[in-house]
C-alpha cells in the first residue's frame, strides 16, 4: 500500500506540470493590469510602466512562467503584489479559517449525513423516509449562498445566538470559543453534501440489503442492528467513501461563497479579492495549493476504498 | 405452543398444513398451499420440484428467514423439537437459527460478505451462540473449516471470499452453518451453481456429515438425480404442493404420481441418448394463473374426468406412502 502510495504520488509529478501551466495562461488571460490596479485612477502611464518592470511583467509569458516554475519548484510561490509579502505566508494566513472551516463541514455531513442515511433507509417507505429523502432534496437544490444569508437572518439577527461574519483566528483573545463563528458557515457549506450523502447512504444500504450476504447474516441469529451495521452499513460504505472525493471536490468552489457571505478570512475569499486585485503571483498560488490539495485527496480516496473493499487491488 | 401426545420419538421437524402466500397488486396469492412435510433425526429428507414450485419459500419459512420479502405465513404449523416456531418472538427465533437450525444457500459465490475474512465470518456464527474467546472461537473456526475439508485450513483461514472458488466458498458456508452443532441442516440447492465435479464433491460431504453428526437434513434441488443419491425420503412438489412423498427406494419402486414419473424420465442415464430424454411437456404455470383441480392436469398425459376441478386429496398408498392422483399410476409389473 505505501509502494502504491508513493508510485501515485510520483505520476503527479508530470500532471502538476501541466496543471501549472494551465493555472498560470489562466490567471494571465483575466483582462486588466495588476500594475494599473494597484496604483489606481490617479497614476501617471510612467508610473504604471515602471511598476510593470519592478513586478517583471513585461517580459515575455514564456520566461515569466519558467520563472515562476523555477521558483516554485524551490518552494517559494512568488511574492504578493498586492501584500507585497510573500505568497506563502498570505496563504499561512487563511489557511487557519479554511482548514478549521473544512474540517467543521466535514464533520457536519459524517454526523448528519451517516446517520440520517441509515435512519430513512432502515425506516423505508415509512414517514420517517419521506421527511428524511424530502429534506435531503430540499437542501441539496438550495444555493449555497441563499442559505447563508437566512441561516444569518434566523440565527444571528433574530435570535442573536450566533456572530453572522467574520473570524478572529483562535490564537486570538476568545480560543476554541471562536469556532462559533465557523457554526454557520460551516452548516451552510454542509447542508447540500450532506444531503447527497444521506441519499447515497440511504440507496447503498437499501441495494446491500438485497444482497445475498445479508440474508446469510441473519440466517446466523445476529439481531437486525448487528445485521445492519456490521454486514448492510459496513458494505454500503464503500460506496460511500468514493463519494467523499466528489465532496472536497464541491467544497472546495462552494467555500468561495461561503467565505464571501460570512466575510470569512480564508483561502476562498482570498481568490475572489485576489482575482478582483489581479494579484497574479496569490491566484496562481492558490489555485496551485488547491489542484494538490485534491490530488492527495482522491490518493486517500483510493487508499480508504482499497482499505474498505478487498476485492480491491492496488496496482 | 408444545405440540400435545409429544412422543419422545426423535421427530425434529413437523410442519402442518403450511399455507404461504405473496402479496402482489393483485391481491394475495398463494405459493405454497397444506404443506404437511416431518423430519426425523439422523434422517435427510429430499425436497424436488421444478423452478418456482415453492421450495425456497418453504425452507425460508422453517427459518424464520421470509421478513423482507413480501412473503407472508398465512396458515399453518412448524415444530420443531416440539415447539411452534411461528409462535415464538422474533428473539426465541433468532437464539434457534444459526445455531440448533441452520441453512446453506444455492448461491456461493454470493452468499459470503465479500468484506470480511471467512474466518472472522465462521466466528462471528461461533460467537453469536457461545459466548468464548476470539482464541478459542478461531481454534473451533479451524476444526470446522478441517471439518468440511478445505484444504490447508490454517492458511485460508484468513482469506476473504474472493480468494476462493465457488466449491470452496460453499465449504465455508457449510462449516459456519455447523458452527452451532445443528440438528437440522437446510440445504437449498447447495450444488446448483457448481460444476459438476464439485456437486458431487459436496454433497458427498454434506451426507458425511450427517452421518458423523445425526442431524437431519432436509436437501432441497430441482434434480432428482441429486436427491435419489443422497436422501433416505422424498417429497415431490408442484406449484406450492406436495404431490408424492415416499422413502426414497419405496418411491422408485412404486411411483404413483405422473408429476413424478415426468420428473424421473427427464434425468438422463449415462448411457441414454441424449434426445431420448422426455422433459415434461408445458410449462409450470404462472402464480397469476388459477388452475382449478388438481394443478398438474394442463400437463398430465393421465388427466381424466374430475382432474380439472376437484383437487385430490393426499392418498396412502403405503404406510409412509402418499400421492395426490385421482388416477395414479398402477405398480411396476
Ligand atoms: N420475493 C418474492 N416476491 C414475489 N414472488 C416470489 C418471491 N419469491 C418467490 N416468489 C414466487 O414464489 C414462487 C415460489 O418460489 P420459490 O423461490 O420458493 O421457488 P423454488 O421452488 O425455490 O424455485 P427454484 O428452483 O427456482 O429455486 C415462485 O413462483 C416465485 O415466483
Ligand atoms: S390428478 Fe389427474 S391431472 Fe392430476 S396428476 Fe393425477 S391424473 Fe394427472
Ligand atoms: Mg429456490
Amino acid at each position: 500500500m505505501l509502494g502504491y502510495a508513493l508510485r501515485r504520488l510520483l505520476t503527479l509529478v508530470p500532471t502538476l506540470l501541466a496543471a501549472s501551466l494551465l493555472v498560470f495562461l489562466f490567471v494571465h488571460l483575466i483582462p486588466g493590469d495588476p500594475a494599473a490596479v494597484l496604483l489606481g485612477d490617479s497614476a501617471t502611464p510612467e508610473e504604471i510602466a515602471s511598476l510593470t518592470r519592478e513586478l517583471g511583467l513585461d517580459q515575455p509569458l514564456y520566461t515569466q512562467y519558467l520563472l515562476w516554475l523555477g521558483n516554485v519548484l524551490q518552494g517559494d510561490l512568488g511574492t504578493s503584489i498586492f501584500f507585497r509579502i510573500p505568497v506563502t505566508a498570505v496563504i499561512a494566513d487563511g489557511a487557519e479559517t479554511s482548514i478549521l472551516l473544512a474540517l467543521m463541514t466535514m464533520v457536519w455531513i459524517v454526523i448528519l449525513g451517516v446517520p440520517i442515511g441509515v435512519v430513512a433507509a432502515s425506516y423505508r417507505g415509512t414517514w420517517v423516509d419521506q421527511v428524511t429523502s424530502g429534506g435531503a432534496m430540499l437542501f441539496a437544490s438550495v444555493p449555497t449562498f441563499w442559505l447563508g444569508l437566512y441561516l444569518i437572518l434566523i440565527f444571528s439577527v433574530t435570535l442573536g445566538w450566533l456572530p453572522s461574519s467574520g473570524y478572529p483566528s483562535i490564537r486570538d483573545t476568545g480560543g476554541l470559543a471562536n469556532l462559533r463563528y465557523l457554526l454557520l458557515p460551516s452548516f451552510t457549506l454542509a447542508a447540500p453534501n450532506a444531503a447527497l450523502i444521506i441519499r447515497l447512504v440511504r440507496a447503498s444500504m437499501l441495494d446491500v440489503q438485497r444482497e445475498d450476504h445479508v440474508r446469510t447474516a441473519r440466517a446466523k441469529g445476529l439481531a437486525p442492528w448487528k445485521v445492519s451495521v456490521k454486514h448492510v452499513f459496513r458494505n454500503a460504505l464503500i460506496a460511500v467513501a468514493a463519494a467523499f472525493g466528489f465532496t472536497f471536490a464541491a467544497l472546495v468552489s462552494e467555500a468561495v461563497v461561503t467565505e464571501t457571505v460570512f466575510s470569512l478570512p480564508g483561502i476562498g475569499r482570498l481568490v475572489v479579492q485576489s482575482i478582483l486585485r489581479r494579484d497574479y503571483p496569490v491566484i496562481q498560488g492558490v489555485i496551485l495549493v488547491i489542484v494538490v490539495l485534491y490530488m492527495v485527496i482522491n490518493l486517500l480516496v483510493d487508499l480508504a476504498y482499497a482499505r474498505l473493499d478487498p476485492r480491491v487491488s492496488l496496482k | 405452543m408444545t405440540r400435545p401426545n409429544t412422543d419422545a420419538s426423535d421427530l425434529l421437524l413437523d410442519m402442518r398444513g403450511l399455507t404461504l402466500g405473496v402479496a402482489t397488486p393483485d391481491g394475495i396469492l398463494p405459493v405454497v398451499q397444506d404443506l404437511s412435510l416431518s423430519l426425523s433425526t439422523g434422517e435427510t429428507l429430499g425436497i424436488v420440484g421444478e423452478s418456482g414450485c415453492g421450495k425456497s419459500l418453504t425452507s425460508l419459512a422453517i427459518m424464520g428467514l421470509l421478513e423482507g420479502t413480501p412473503v407472508r405465513v398465512l396458515a399453518g404449523e412448524i415444530f420443531f423439537r416440539g415447539r411452534d416456531l411461528l409462535r415464538l418472538s422474533p428473539r426465541e427465533r433468532r437464539a434457534i437459527m444459526g445455531n440448533e437450525m441452520s441453512m446453506i444457500f444455492q448461491e456461493p459465490m454470493t452468499s459470503l460478505n465479500p468484506v470480511y475474512r471467512i474466518g472472522d465470518q465462521i466466528i462471528e456464527a461461533i460467537r453469536e451462540h457461545r459466548p468464548m474467546s476470539r482464541r478459542a472461537a478461531r481454534d473451533r473456526a479451524l476444526e470446522l473449516l478441517t471439518m468440511v475439508r478445505i484444504p490447508d485450513p490454517a492458511g485460508r483461514i484468513d482469506s476473504f471470499p474472493h480468494q476462493l472458488s465457488g466449491g470452496q466458498r460453499q465449504r465455508v458456508m457449510i462449516a459456519m452453518a455447523l458452527a452451532g452443532s445443528p440438528r437440522l441442516l437446510i440445504a437449498d440447492e447447495p450444488t446448483t451453481a457448481l460444476d459438476v465435479t464439485v456437486q458431487a464433491q459436496i454433497l458427498k460431504l454434506i451426507v458425511e456429515l450427517q452421518k458423523d453428526t445425526g442431524m437431519g437434513v432436509m436437501l432441497i434441488s430441482h434434480d432428482l438425480g441429486v436427491i435419489a443419491e443422497t436422501c433416505d425420503r422424498i417429497a415431490v412438489m408442484y406449484r406450492g404442493r406436495v404431490v408424492e412423498t415416499a422413502g426414497a427406494r419405496e418411491l422408485f419402486q412404486d411411483m404413483r404420481h405422473p408429476y413424478t414419473r415426468g420428473l424421473l424420465d427427464s434425468i438422463p442415464e449415462a448411457d441414454e441418448d441424449v434426445d431420448r430424454l422426455s422433459a415434461i411437456p408445458g410449462r409450470v404455470p404462472t402464480l397469476d394463473e388459477t388452475i382449478t383441480g388438481c394443478a398438474f392436469h394442463p400437463r398430465c398425459a393421465r388427466a381424466g374426468a374430475g382432474c380439472d376441478s376437484d383437487q385430490p386429496a393426499l392418498t396412502a398408498f403405503a404406510p409412509t406412502h402418499f400421492a395426490r392422483c385421482h388416477y395414479p399410476l398402477e405398480p411396476d409389473a
